[in-house]
């Protein structure tokens, strides 16, 4: 993980161990390849040390600005001798590379997307494709605006990423039927489940329909689809690491056998 | 199985309207329709639902205004269904309770990212007979 605040960049001294970068991930796969999912500010710092990468795939879940403003920061983008495939949603009109282009261009970056070199954009509709031993399957998921969560299966592991996530929007008795649950399909049942928990129960009430999930919703999600473990994702700014650590206190001694990660910046897992 | 994402949503958003709504899957199953549905349809949903396509003919029987039979392509969620073609007619339906109602329904074929196409949701609105 190399970023995991939501919303916007965070950083500070209080919020040095949970960090202050916004979603990156890195996965490598059993064979060797490395792809990136969401490009966030945190993506920055692993593009620093890029030397020897000669193919990356950035698989973006949505567009909002936290989840690709460290795009035209990461060196690989910029260097010619690297291959970057860029797969992002669609809207029902524009392509990823229209979509991109609107952030990607003046006057709010001074860099055009077509003056990128070697960068190809892969519009993904809900379905199933390969990178390398990477089963993806991407699906829409309930987020304002086309989002897409991603479940990578690879030599017998499920790594399930649903970054920004409101599966309890309008639910009245959330977790509710699988069939009627967002989500559902991709997270059934993986090794880590690496989920939205940006809000308290308090919080949550006031911010209904913002795309977010609480810790509670994310438990009840982990236990509905089965997952063996979370990862909690997408801190909210205004939380600190104190504060971050008592709502994972509270989420470990109410896990009931679910694995809980405190996503932040460094971990790694090994599925 | 889980629905697709804008079939929940579609879902939900019924689920708050006070407007009779109807929603088939692409195969034609009747996946859910809303509480003041009920009232037209005079059977809860959570009473006989989900239904596949093979055992919703004829469970509620429709007709013209005159009572003639209506061919399928005249009914305007078997023309969404069936042509993907949205439709709306005037026609008269006998409820679960026995009632014969004249209502207005408008049908419409959903279609989601990719063009996939993933059902029908239909309104409707019941008029003076």
């Amino acid at each position: 993980m190399w970023g995991t605040r939501g919303s916007i960049a965070s950083p500070g001294a209080t919020t040095a161990r949970y960090g202050g970068d916004t979603s990156a991930v890195e996965v490598t796969s059993s064979s060797g390849r490395v792809l990136f999912l969401d490009a966030g500010s945190g993506i920055r710092g692993r593009g620093d040390d890029a030397d020897g990468m000669e193919r990356v795939d950035v698989l973006l879940t949505h567009l909002h600005m936290d989840h690709i403003l460290g795009l035209p920061f990461f060196k690989p983008l910029l260097d010619p001798d690297v291959e970057v495939h860029i797969w992002g949603p669609i809207s029902t009109t524009k392509t990823l590379q229209e979509r991109l282009a609107r952030y990607l261009s003046p006057p709010l970056f001074p860099v055009r997307v077509r003056d990128l070199p070697g960068v190809t954009f892969h519009d993904v509709p809900p379905g199933v494709f390969e990178l390398d031993s990477i089963e993806v399957t991407a699906d829409l998921i309930c987020h304002p605006g086309p989002t897409l969560g991603y479940r990578l299966e690879d030599s017998g592991a499920v790594f399930a990423y649903l970054p920004d996530h409101e599966p309890a929007l309008c639910s009245t008795d959330f977790p509710g039927p699988p069939a009627w649950t967002s989500g559902y399909d991709l997270a059934r049942t993986a090794d880590l489940l690496l989920h939205d928990s940006q809000y308290t129960d308090e919080e949550y009430e006031s911010r209904v329909g913002w795309g977010h999930s609480s810790y509670r919703h994310l438990l009840g999600f982990a236990r509905l689809t089965g997952v063996k473990t979370l990862a909690t994702f997408h801190h909210d700014p205004s939380h600190d690491d104190d504060t971050l650590d008592g709502m994972h206190d509270w989420l470990e001694a109410h896990a009931d056998g679910v694995g809980v990660v405190r996503g932040r910046p460094g971990v790694v897992i090994d599925l | 199985m889980q629905q697709p994402l804008e079939m929940i949503i579609l879902r939900q958003l019924a689920s708050y309207l006070t407007i009779p709504m109807w929603m088939m899957d692409g195969a034609g199953d009747l996946i859910f329709y809303n509480e003041p549905a009920e009232e037209l349809l005079g059977v809860q949903f959570d009473d006989v639902g989900p239904i596949r396509a093979e055992q919703l003919v004829g469970m509620w029987q429709v007709t013209d205004l005159d009572g003639g039979l209506l061919p399928d392509a005249d009914v305007p969620v078997i023309a969404a269904l069936t042509r993907q073609v949205a439709g709306h007619r005037t026609v008269r339906f006998q409820g679960k309770d026995g009632e014969w109602r004249a209502v207005e329904v408008t049908a419409i074929p959903i279609e989601g990212q990719g063009k996939r196409f993933l059902g029908v949701l239909a309104t409707f609105w019941e008029v003076e007979s």
